[in-house]
């Protein structure tokens, strides 16, 4: 006689995900596990893990694309698998590429005839680019003083202090120093002239930024061309400038047209831009053009054969994803001029809505100009009970990550929340961010001082009159150690 | 009375995609359209544009990975917007880097204590993973004789000639010297003795490959890390090994464990391996580790910080998506050295098979070896009719990508087809590729060979033109001999050019 036996152990794949023993047992963190399991349960426990990040179309802190057209993620998920750097494989790409770098250039005002091809290249992001630009500066200073029988063992660049992270990158990785012109007080882009006076024969170049990273202001790269002109006439120098578009390359051009930056300046010698910020793409895209082939050293570049033609490559990194590549020509042809002018408008618009909200509640300076890179930077007018970074802190309880940071030397005593004004950050979105703003202010009011707490406790325990001086002293230690901290905290990779 | 109007000129939404006038015009090539487009012209047009590129999985040129669980997909599509960098802001994408940085650092054999983490970083692919231990090595040599008071103008590097493109790079930015040690026929890869040799007091590192690119190859780390010592005790230097372990990182751990290349021998400071490759994730992420923390010169290293906690940095790429990390550790937790081991050893046998289908047509040789990255590399056995290029070339009608290559010095009369086994190269496909390669065989032993065929054109004027008939068929034999050599020259000259920096990857 056969027992029936009943299905006690049931198979794996019939246990429901929440009820199978894998979401009992620890994830492997330090060694790879010796099973497999199976792929919903990987899925499903990954997912819910990165549930408790930020959500990103709410991290008002980053310039970059957050969110894209649904046809254009179609896009993207069909060619995850291509890899780039194949380009006899994948000619249609590459294609792609250089009809994305051909019209940037022309964007950019580059001296180009009607068909002649441009000099440039699609990069991960404006990190490599601009280490691209940066090597070819090097490379070119390096032969003309070989040329002329000096040394060329100590080349330097000329920048703001104002800089993002990545010129500090390329000065320190390949051995070029990096001369800050400070900021002061007010002033928080590079000063055109005192950046002409650091100029000396040692300079490869001088970069400009468009579009600070810290208050979205336009440096005034014309009057840095006309002095820096002036003075190589005088000294006999080439300096050449290299103007940082990170975020203001897709900007400029269709909100201030007139506006002189680009090639149309003659010592500008190459632009770097972020596809994946104005140019409304995904992260892990940048351009950088050149004026002409003669401001690439033929040296830097590797040529790869394909289809019977030359392709010249210049890049550090080669296998990569063809997405954002594809998704950029995608954008550039989809919105044209017209579209890329309407988005930017709206960014305009949205954040005048936002500034005039935070001016409303008249507890905050506005830091950032209305020209510019369309980003609110604000600071407290009143510092004495609260500081920018508990207001940071009390906003991410509503969801909104909104960053507070330290301008660098020497203004390090001014601290800026600082709001980005993307392209899907619509109206609504500005007026509910005023609202949450105002509420934390209120709650703010309501909670005492961390600093005047423990002063407050001392205080009450004293003579109040006879303990003033040792208060004061007690001041002067919790502001400097304030300010220690807080300038540790300054390395928070302003991006 | 009012006369009704008839729609006709429709507004652009209603017309279907290919009946729209967007697919009558030219797209730009050069300048910023004026207007926009409706999006599903755009996505239409570029789709369509984009058919004409090759079928990523039938590009057998490629170790990378070309295929992934739908699962993986949807995890890949929905992080596409994070960015990498913003480490504030998605904690657990950071951290997720960081466990999969320890995992492979485990994998590695790296010295380190129960909870101690791993030094090492994500990257976009091995190119900057190299550039980064390249540049690490530079500076700690660099310390090192600033400390010792000696000369720090002329850093160089000892590689083998087979190294990939991306380590000519790295010397050509960062100024170091690339001594190469030259390859020789039926040895394709670097000679462990002939590196040492190479080594002087300027050398900041040794660059091993663990999977050469040509022939898919292991290179003896053990015996150049023997040597090495050896060398080191003699002279007093303390030259260090890096392993490029690109394509073999992910393979050796899980078919050849017993093979000692990683951090057990003691000279090795550093490894790199692509994610991309056999760490089966695509295009786009790669990992470079370090040995100990006193192996990445903390000058080179920028302090973020996060959480109230440091996070240290060092890459070149900033801003980068974060897809390949998350798909990283789901290939990780999913595979577990039981499902990593499962696909290598599939691969191998694919490999075999496919090398076996090779061997029984009789017409050529197997340049790689049965040991190392499941690839198989064949040249022809009879070159002197038709190439491995016109092979390849024919091959592409059926679809299928496998490339030609000469190889480097000292073995450029050698050229190899090349067919690597990713995960995705089923049984199936290797028997009909074999069987597309017969056909191909057919064709080519009809076709006349292309160089007889211009000395044959020349004998047949001659013929024609004179009215004797019986003119000799036979032009003089110098001048054919002449002629042969003249355009074999030319063909190598060509080939040469066609193939030395055809980016071998």
């Amino acid at each position: 006689m056969v027992l029936a036996r009943t299905a006690t152990n049931s198979d794996e794949s019939v246990c429901t995900m929440f009820g199978s023993r894998y979401v009992r047992t620890t994830l492997p963190k330090y060694e790879i596990g010796e099973n497999s399991i199976p792929k919903d349960a990987a899925f499903q426990i990954i997912k819910d893990e990165l549930m408790l990040d930020g959500n990103p179309r709410l991290n008002l802190a980053s310039f970059v694309t957050t969110w894209m057209e649904p046809e254009c993620n179609k896009l993207i998920m069909d060619s995850i698998n291509k890899n780039y750097v194949d380009m006899d494989e994948y000619p249609v790409t590459t294609e792609l590429q250089n009809r994305c770098v051909n019209i940037i250039a022309r964007l950019f005002n580059a001296p180009l005839e009607e068909h002649e091809t441009a000099v440039g290249v699609g990069t991960v992001g404006s990190s490599e680019a601009i280490m691209l630009a940066g090597l070819a500066f090097k490379r070119k200073w390096q032969n003309k003083r070989k040329a002329e029988g000096k040394p060329y063992d100590k080349p330097n660049i000329v920048t703001g202090a104002n800089v993002q992270v990545c010129w500090e990158k390329f000065a320190r990785y390949f051995e070029v120093e990096l001369k800050e012109v400070k900021l002061s007080e007010g002033y928080y882009v590079m000063d055109p002239d005192k950046a002409a006076e650091m100029v000396d024969e040692n300079t490869i170049c001088v970069a400009a930024i468009l579009g600070s990273t810290l208050n979205g202001e336009f440096e005034d790269v014309k009057r840095l061309n006309d002095l820096l002109v002036k003075k190589n006439e005088e000294t006999g120098w080439t300096t050449p400038i290299h103007v940082d578009a990170a975020s203001g390359g897709f900007i400029a051009p269709f909100i201030y047209p007139e506006l002189e930056w680009d090639f149309r300046l003659p010592l500008v010698k190459s632009i770097n831009v972020s596809g994946h910020k104005y140019g409304l793409v995904y992260a892990g895209i940048g351009w950088v053009v050149w004026r002409a082939q003669e401001d690439l050293p033929e040296e830097l570049i590797f040529h790869i054969n394909y289809l019977g033609s030359d392709q010249p490559t210049f890049t550090l990194n080669f296998s990569k994803g063809s997405s954002q590549i594809i998704a950029q020509y995608y954008q550039l042809i989809r919105l044209g001029f017209e579209g890329y002018k309407n988005v930017m408008e709206n960014c305009i618009d949205n954040m005048m809505v936002l500034k005039e909200g935070i001016e409303k509640t008249e507890r905050f300076n506005i830091v950032s100009k209305d020209q510019g890179v369309p980003v609110v930077a604000f600071s407290l007018k009143d510092h004495s009970f609260h500081n920018e970074f508990e207001i940071s802190e009390m906003l991410r309880r509503f969801g909104w990550i909104v960053p507070a940071y330290t301008m660098p030397a020497d203004a390090q005593h001014i601290t800026v929340l600082r709001v980005v004004i993307r392209e899907d950050f619509s109206r609504t979105l500005a007026e509910r961010l005023v609202a949450d703003i105002s509420k934390v202010l209120h709650e703010l009011d309501t909670l005492p001082s961390k600093i005047s707490k423990k002063m407050g406790l001392e205080g009450v325990a004293d003579n109040v009159k006879g303990k003033k001086v040792e208060r004061e002293l007690l001041m002067d230690v919790i502001v400097g150690w304030r300010k220690f901290v807080k300038d540790r905290k300054k390395m928070n990779g302003v991006c | 009375m009012v006369l009704s109007h008839a729609t006709s000129d429709s507004d652009g939404s209603v017309h279907s995609t290919f009946a729209s006038r967007y697919v009558r015009t030219s797209l730009p090539r050069f300048k910023m359209p004026e207007n926009s487009m409706p999006k599903e012209a755009a996505y239409q047009i570029i789709n369509d544009e984009l058919m004409l590129d090759g079928n990523p999985r039938l590009n057998l040129a490629s170790f990378v990975t070309t295929w992934m669980e739908p699962e993986c997909d949807k995890l890949i599509m929905s992080s596409i917007n994070k960015n990498y960098v913003d480490m504030d802001e998605y904690p657990v994408t950071t951290e997720l880097q960081n466990r999969c940085v320890n995992m492979i650092a485990h994998l590695f054999n790296a010295p380190l204590g129960e909870t101690e983490t791993a030094i090492g970083v994500g990257t976009v692919g091995s190119s900057e993973a190299i550039m980064l231990a390249g540049l690490a090595f530079k500076r700690t040599w660099q310390n090192k004789r600033k400390a010792e008071g000696k000369p720090v103008d002329k850093p160089n590097i000892v590689t083998g000639a087979n190294v990939q493109v991306c380590w000519e790079k790295f010397a050509r930015y960062f100024e170091v010297e690339l001594k190469e040690v030259k390859l020789s026929e039926g040895y394709y890869v670097m000679d462990p003795q002939k590196a040492v040799d190479m080594v002087d007091e300027n050398t900041i590192c040794v660059a091993a490959i663990l999977g050469s690119t040509l022939n898919g190859e292991f290179e003896d780390v053990k015996l150049l890390n023997d040597l090495l010592v050896e060398k080191n005790k003699e002279t007093g230097w303390d030259t260090p090994i890096h392993v490029d372990a690109a394509s073999g990182g992910f393979i050796a751990p899980f078919l050849y464990p017993e093979l000692e290349w990683d951090f057990r021998l003691p000279l090795v400071k550093s490894i790199n391996v692509s994610g991309h490759k056999y760490g089966l994730v695509y295009a786009g992420i790669g990992w470079v580790i370090w040995r100990n923390k006193e192996n990445l010169p903390e000058d080179l290293i920028f302090h973020i910080n996060y959480l109230g906690a440091d996070q240290p940095t060092f890459t070149l790429n900033f801003s980068k998506g974060s897809s390949q990390i998350i798909a990283q550790y789901y290939q990780l937790i999913r595979l577990g050295h039981e499902g990593y081991t499962n696909v290598m050893e599939n691969c191998r046998e694919n490999m075999i098979v496919l090398k076996q289908g090779l061997e029984k047509t009789e017409r050529f040789n197997i340049v790689s070896k049965d040991e190392g990255v499941p690839l198989v590399a064949f040249s022809l056995k009879d070159s002197s009719c038709h190439t491995e290029f016109e092979i390849s070339d024919m091959l592409r009608r059926y679809g299928w990508i496998v490339p030609a290559y000469t190889m480097p010095p000292d073995a450029q009369h050698i050229t190899v087809l090349r067919v690597v086994i990713r995960e995705d190269f089923s049984r199936t496909l290797a028997e009909r590729l074999v069987s597309d390669i017969e056909k191909v065989m057919h064709e080519l032993d009809e076709l006349p060979s292309r160089v007889i065929q211009k000395i044959s054109l020349g004998e047949e004027k001659s013929e024609a033109n004179s009215d004797n008939l019986m003119v000799t068929v036979k032009k003089s034999d110098i001048d054919i001999q002449k002629q042969r050599d003249i355009i074999k020259g030319w063909k190598k000259f060509v080939s040469d050019r066609k193939n030395k920096t055809n980016g071998i990857c």
